[in-house]
């Protein structure tokens, strides 16, 4: 008993090393900026960086458009799916998944050969249009995470049961959906919007191709030309990533009507 | 013209036929049961009147009007569901609220409404509770001021005490009786508990493969069955075995006597039939005014408190029968021989 009790703790310490390690190592690097002692000269000059500014606003806004897309996309989908198109469900969550195994690469080639400037929908020959392209990319590259998170969302209701409920209350599809199916998903459609917007802040491929200044291409950038930033640079990428994690958690627990669902 | 006229109604799914040539008029503030074992098409035929299901012949009017091409919202019809159906992110006094909300009601006499509808449901204080910290009891009740709350013209309750434990089930079936008369709203309740159906219903509704096979008063299905299914699916029936003697009128022999049933029989003569006798049609021992007397054994017998239940044989039959318990009178013993007596005008005749 005492020994497996060691082992496991060896183990988890062993974990704790193979992920821990390389970050704190990242991070002491990101320190040396000035020779002979620690300081956060490298963070102060990422931060002074316009171009960090401008690229990670960019990519901020993208997130945001893209989480707002996202919901108002999937979110009538799976409620639609859910009540009356139940056949269709694993056909659906195939297609969903298809983000995972097709790589960006294709989807953006496949897109600019689509929506050329010579093609029957010239997306790509304006910034607004090419932004809107990449917006319906990031869609889909985090369409997985968003549909599996509604969709386990909605199997904790009685989703055809409240609509009934509600129909026989005179109400209509929009006002179903947006005072009863979305308040009761709120906190799975707030874990796939923080995904998401993981997701866009780190994106490389599509935004690169479509040449649209975001957050990915300027790690990247600043990884071929700087020493010591592109540490802080990530250093900081992980820190946005593990506040949107906290989110996620926070959110969980501040619902207050979520009990009722695990009666 | 009646109320809420159901005629012809038909629905099949795929080639399932479930409700089959389904008619039916409600007077305004009627209340009528659907009852009937599971996969009956009772619960189809509410959900067509409510909107949820299309019927794929027939129609339903309210007042005059054809509602199979309307809406479920358009309907103004209250639906109380098995599983309660609280919106569990809206508080009680948003659930009551929610259909005068969507109606475009005034906040002020919206409010006014659901306090209303809070003391007629016994629950004056708990509005500002979320559905999870409410009772399966109080939930329901809720949800029956949810579906009142916007004044419907008719309202249907699909089984609604189904889900909760037998005691809150009696009291909230007496309080839903006394509401609905009180606010004289016409309403169909399905169910497949008989004794629900028998002591809240104007008129019972007994269904069986998609067809009504009787419509009527409670104390007409329980007395008076006209077919086989209903006499035995409401309350309990005893079958005695007996030879047509004289079938036009109605002369029948039982055990070495021969009776006169209060009908006349198509059946020829010689024909072996049964006999049904409700438990309380038979008595235990002679007695006045019941003039068949077949010997019997006493082979099982359940003290229920206020009644003694004893099963007996008899012409090959086994049959229950009921008692009143009497404090200086033991019950009768298990094997021991008795007599049992009834009268040929409580035997009920079936169609078929």
């Amino acid at each position: 008993m005492r020994s497996a009790k060691l082992w496991s703790w060896i183990a988890l310490a062993a974990g704790m090393l193979y992920f821990f390690l390389p970050l704190i190592g990242m991070f002491e690097f990101s320190l040396r900026a000035r020779r002979g002692e620690y300081s956060f000269d490298a963070y102060a000059n990422v931060l002074a960086d316009p171009r960090f500014r401008e690229t990670f606003g960019y990519s901020v806004l993208m997130a945001l458009f893209t989480i707002a897309f996202g919901i108002l996309l999937v979110v009538p989908t799976v409620f639609w799916v859910r009540l009356k198109l139940p056949r269709w469900r694993p056909f659906i969550e195939f297609i969903t998944l298809l983000p995972l195994v097709i790589p960006p690469i294709v989807i953006v080639f496949g897109y600019i050969r689509l929506y050329n400037t010579s093609s029957w929908l010239p997306l790509t020959g304006s910034a607004m249009g090419t932004n809107l392209l990449l917006m319906f990319g990031y869609t889909m590259l985090a369409l997985p995470y968003m549909y599996r998170a509604v969709d386990t969302g909605l199997r904790t209701i009685d989703v055809q049961t409240l609509t009934e409920a509600a129909q026989s209350l005179g109400a209509g599809w929009i006002t179903i959906l947006s005072r009863l199916i979305l308040p009761n998903v709120l906190v799975a459609v707030l874990s796939g919007a923080f995904l998401t917007f993981a997701i866009v802040i780190g994106e490389f491929v599509l935004a690169a191709l479509l040449n649209r200044p975001a957050f990915g291409p300027y790690m990247v950038w600043m990884g071929s030309n700087k020493a010591y930033e592109p540490a802080a640079l990530a250093v900081i990428a992980f820190g946005v990533t593990w506040v949107c994690m906290g989110l996620i958690q926070l959110v969980t627990r501040l619902s207050k009507h979520t009990r009722a669902q695990h009666r | 013209m009646a109320f809420l006229e159901i005629s012809r109604l038909e629905k099949s799914f795929g080639p399932l036929h479930v409700v089959r040539d389904f008619n039916l008029d409600i007077e305004q503030g009627e209340f009528v049961s659907l009852l009937g074992p599971s996969g009956c098409g009772k619960t189809t035929v509410l959900r067509m009147v409510a909107g949820f299901e299309t019927p794929n012949h027939g129609a339903i009017r309210i007042e005059g009007r054809d509602m199979v091409r309307q809406r479920p919202n358009q309907r103004k019809i209250g639906m109380v569901f098995q599983a309660y159906a609280l919106f569990p992110n809206l508080t009680v006094a948003q659930n009551v609220g929610f259909g005068l909300k969507v109606a475009g009601v005034p906040r002020r006499e919206a409010a006014d409404r659901v306090a209303e509808m809070l003391a007629l449901i016994g629950l004056p204080d708990l509005g500002g509770r979320y559905p999870f910290q409410l009772s399966g009891g109080q939930q329901q009740r809720v949800a029956l001021a949810r579906a009142l709350a916007v004044r419907p013209r008719v309202l249907l309750l699909d089984e609604p005490l189904s889900a909760l434990d037998a005691k809150i089930r009696v009291s909230l079936r007496t309080e839903i009786r006394a509401i609905q008369q009180r606010l004289a709203i016409t309403t169909i309740f399905v169910t497949h508990d008989q004794e629900e159906a028998l002591s809240i219903s104007d008129r019972i509704v007994v269904m069986n493969g998609g067809i009504a096979e009787q419509v009527g008063t409670p104390f007409q299905i329980y007395n008076h069955p006209t077919t086989k299914f209903v006499a035995n699916f409401v309350g309990t029936l005893n079958t005695l075995p007996a030879e047509v003697v004289d079938p036009s009128a109605g002369i029948v022999r039982v055990g070495g006597q021969t009776i006169r049933l209060p009908e006349s029989l198509e059946r020829a003569a010689g024909t072996r039939i049964g006999l049904a006798l409700r438990p309380e049609a038979l008595h235990l021992g002679t007695a006045e005014g019941r003039e068949v007397v077949l010997p019997a054994t006493i082979s099982d017998v359940q003290f229920l408190g206020s009644v003694i239940r004893v099963r007996a044989e008899t012409q090959g039959a086994s049959v229950a029968l009921d008692t009143f318990n009497r404090a200086d009178v033991p019950p009768p013993q298990v094997g021991s021989p008795a007599q049992i007596s009834f009268s040929a005008r409580d035997v009920i005749v079936l169609e078929h």
